[in-house]
């Protein structure tokens, strides 16, 4: 006995565990999947791991999470699935409400609502896990693939996403985010970061979806004004699938073939992508385009950096049935689709006496791209041209935000 | 035959004891909850569900539906209790209080075939650190029930209003579905005992009575509480616009209120909101996806068919009906109301 005790606490040190009792639970497909991994999910303690063997999982009812500091892990990616393709209840696949919980190896399939959603969490990892609808894009989908909503120090790395009705990868009302190395395919939007304050956005592949990446804010939900958005290094490329969102839902208004699309927030950069084969705009940087009673809500984008980006071809085949967008655009360059395109909608003051410097977006070097904005004061003037081209105009030094880090406690 | 006799005798001795029970505080105190409902002592006769002595029966103006299940309440409040009155909120009753909900489908119309079902029985219980919840199923014989953690599916059948026999899957929540509902920033708590919710008559084993004039003649709460108390959402007598608001706190109010698990959307039903596009009114989905059926707004007044929130309250389907869990057959009587509601706005 004394030297197993010495054996444990060595064991302890040497894993330099917080939970020297922690321990994993094994569970392998059976015939009654749901109540064994619900009641090992409910009955796990702090520091234990769930293991789940490889192999499909069918569960009729959503499972979920509420111990903190636990794993639930699988033997990969696509060796442990949980499949909901005949849920009978629960809105989500897996639902996680408590802090610091690890996600890792394991995919979600055909959930009737959204897979995977977190909400109100300190520390959330998802790591090398995919979300998928496995008949295509379909409306009949359900929402969102991974998605944390209102959460502090998220971790999104290695993962898929493919087939959600709004998005693949959606982070809302968080703080503190870091997505990365991940795939995005044949979403209405590939990754979008919403209503939220510091996010990087990197290293991931976006492409097949109606929207590869974007950069959301709304009124009238507890958080808004997002800000501090990094989006850098990704390849957000071929992004040409229709629309296929239920009407009524925000990304619905996104045309098909968009690369980037910021709305509203603050502090945005987007530096270092591969942009390109994107039917209709590379870049676009626009205003909420919807009459709010939100006194708290500023609907234009302010402070968006956009540098060091290389553009492949774009606008050839524009979607001018989804949304304003394309057709607005596709109207002011007479058919001249540009890469880059902000919509230059100010608050009135502003339109007359000019925007403060230092909510200018600012348009670095990104090769030989082309820009087109809309100077909003002649636009109201009769026998002014309200479009401007001139992409030196915008040129201006780059000022880094910081980079994201997240709470060590993770 | 002697030892027939005896195992009578026997038996008797443990009714009579059940007779006589009392509630078991320690049980109720200690830090595990019990295995078994039995082990309170909050019923003299468990299966016919007659509370002991200090357990009164209290009831709602307007109930949560769960599937047509009937629901049977009972409240223990320790000797010496107070509980505080707080405006919009339940009270905050004092440490060892219970609060006892058996869902069953009665069956006890005079035609009914099917013989009474006890489903379930969920208690909160007021400890120290804020309320535990727990929910005990009924077992087959219906003679006691025994401690929940990851649910149950309960397929059955029961007599619906009309006399007609229904099919149900019936869940038993599991104990995190529990807090889907009960959560209020960060911390779990019942839902119905509003005061606003609870001013109504009740009959007693000692005649009928307002509820708020009982519970203070116990003791447990103050007198003249002045309140606008929610109605019977069914009660045609009653004015439309506070039915329907007073099934929407009930049945929606909890998850979507400020704090609330559906906070993130911005949709508010709770009866105290009064910001029409919290409301709902000409409010868009944040999160709905396919939940939206192709509809831009949650209500659009006057048009009940172009409001999600009509929609997602027909649904059957997981992944579009509200609320989330905890149903898996359609309200009726209450659609009908809220489409009569919506139209009139």
């Amino acid at each position: 006995m004394k030297i197993f005790l010495k054996q444990s606490r060595l064991y302890c040190l040497v894993a330099l565990s917080t939970f020297c009792l922690a321990k994993t639970i094994n569970i392998s497909p059976s015939q009654d999947p749901y109540t064994e991994i619900q009641e090992a999910l409910i009955l796990a303690s702090p520091g234990d791991i769930i293991h789940l063997s490889a192999g499909l999982y069918e569960l009729e009812d959503s499972l979920s999470i509420d111990v903190n500091n636990i794993i639930l892990e699988g033997d990969g990616i696509n060796s442990t699935v949980l499949s909901f393709q005949n849920q009978l209840s629960g809105a989500q696949g897996l639902s996680v409400t408590s802090d610091n919980v690890i996600l890792r190896d394991f995919a979600v399939e055909n959930a009737k609502g959204d897979a995977i959603k977190v909400k109100g969490v300190d520390g959330i990892s998802f790591i090398r896990i995919r979300t998928e609808w496995t008949n295509g894009p379909s409306s009949e989908n359900g929402a969102y693939g991974l998605y944390p909503v209102e959460s502090k120090n998220v971790l999104i790395d290695s993962c898929v996403a493919i087939g959600a009705s709004d998005a693949g990868i959606y982070v809302g009302q968080s703080e503190n985010i870091i997505v990365k190395n991940s795939i995005a395919e044949f979403n209405v939007a590939g990754i979008e970061i919403e209503n939220s304050y510091y996010a990087d956005v990197f290293n991931n592949y976006a492409s097949n979806n109606t929207g590869g990446i974007l950069v959301f804010d709304l009124p009238d939900i507890p958080q808004q004004g997002g800000h501090h958005i990094r989006v850098f290094n990704n390849k957000s490329v071929n992004n040409n699938t229709d629309n296929f969102a239920p009407e009524g839902n925000i990304v619905g208004e996104v045309p098909r073939g968009s690369g980037i699309i910021i709305q509203a927030n603050s502090h945005v950069e987007i530096f270092n992508n591969d942009i390109g084969d994107n039917d209709t705009i590379n870049i676009a940087v626009v205003t909420y385009g919807y009459d709010t009673e939100d006194e708290n809500y500023y609907p234009h984008p302010r402070s968006i950096q956009i540098h060091g980006n290389r553009f492949g071809r774009s606008g050839y085949n524009p979607d001018l049935e989804t949304g304003e967008l394309a057709k607005i655009l596709f109207e002011l360059s007479d058919g001249n689709m540009p890469d880059i395109f902000w919509d230059g909608i100010l608050p009135l003051p502003q339109i007359i006496f000019g925007q403060p410097k230092e909510d200018k977006i600012i348009l670095g070097d990104n090769g030989d791209a082309s820009f087109l904005t809309i100077n909003a004061l002649k636009y109201i003037l009769p026998f002014f041209d309200p479009v401007e081209t001139n992409y030196e105009k915008f040129s201006g030094e780059i000022t880094p935000l910081p980079p994201v880090a997240l709470s060590e406690t993770l | 035959m002697k030892l027939y006799n005896s195992l009578i005798l026997i038996a008797f001795a443990i009714s009579a004891l059940s007779i006589t029970a009392e509630v078991n505080h320690s049980k109720i105190l200690s830090e595990d909850v019990a295995l078994k409902l039995s082990d309170y002592g909050f019923f003299n006769n468990l299966t016919k569900q007659i509370p002991a002595d200090g357990v009164l029966p209290y009831d709602l103006n307007s109930a949560l539906f769960s599937d047509y299940a009937d629901k049977l309440r009972f409240v223990y409040v320790p000797e010496e209790g107070f509980a505080e009155y707080r405006p919009n909120k339940v009270f905050n009753f004092p440490v060892g209080s219970v609060l006892i909900k058996t869902f069953a489908y009665l069956n006890d119309s005079p035609e009914s075939d099917l013989s009474t079902q006890l489903l379930e029985t969920r208690l909160l219980i007021r400890r120290d650190e804020g309320w535990k919840n727990v929910s005990y199923i009924w077992n087959e014989e219906q003679t006691d029930a025994y401690k929940s953690i990851a649910g149950k599916t309960i397929s059955t059948q029961f007599v619906n209003d009309y006399g007609g026999v229904q099919d149900v899957r019936y869940r038993v929540p599991n104990i995190n579905q529990c807090k889907e509902c009960h959560q209020s920033n960060e911390t779990i708590t019942p839902i119905g005992p509003k005061a606003r919710n609870l001013n109504k008559d009740t009959s007693y084993a000692d005649g009928t009575m307002n509820q708020l004039l009982k519970w203070h003649q116990q003791g447990w709460i103050k007198e003249n509480i002045s309140i606008k108390s929610m109605v019977d959402w069914s009660d045609i007598n009653e004015n439309l616009e506070t039915r329907a608001r007073s099934y929407l706190d009930i049945n929606c109010g909890h998850c979507h209120i400020e704090g609330g698990s559906a906070d993130t959307t911005g949709l508010y039903l709770n009866y105290a909101e009064n910001r029409e596009v919290h409301l709902g009114y000409f409010k868009k989905p944040i999160a709905a996806g396919r939940a939206s059926n192709n509809l831009k707004y949650s209500i659009v007044p006057g048009k009940p068919d172009e409001s999600i929130l009509l929609y997602r309250m027909q649904s059957l389907d997981p992944g579009i009906m509200m609320p989330e869990s905890g149903r898996a057959l359609q309200h009726v009587e209450a659609v009908d109301l809220l489409r009569k509601w919506i139209h009139q706005l």
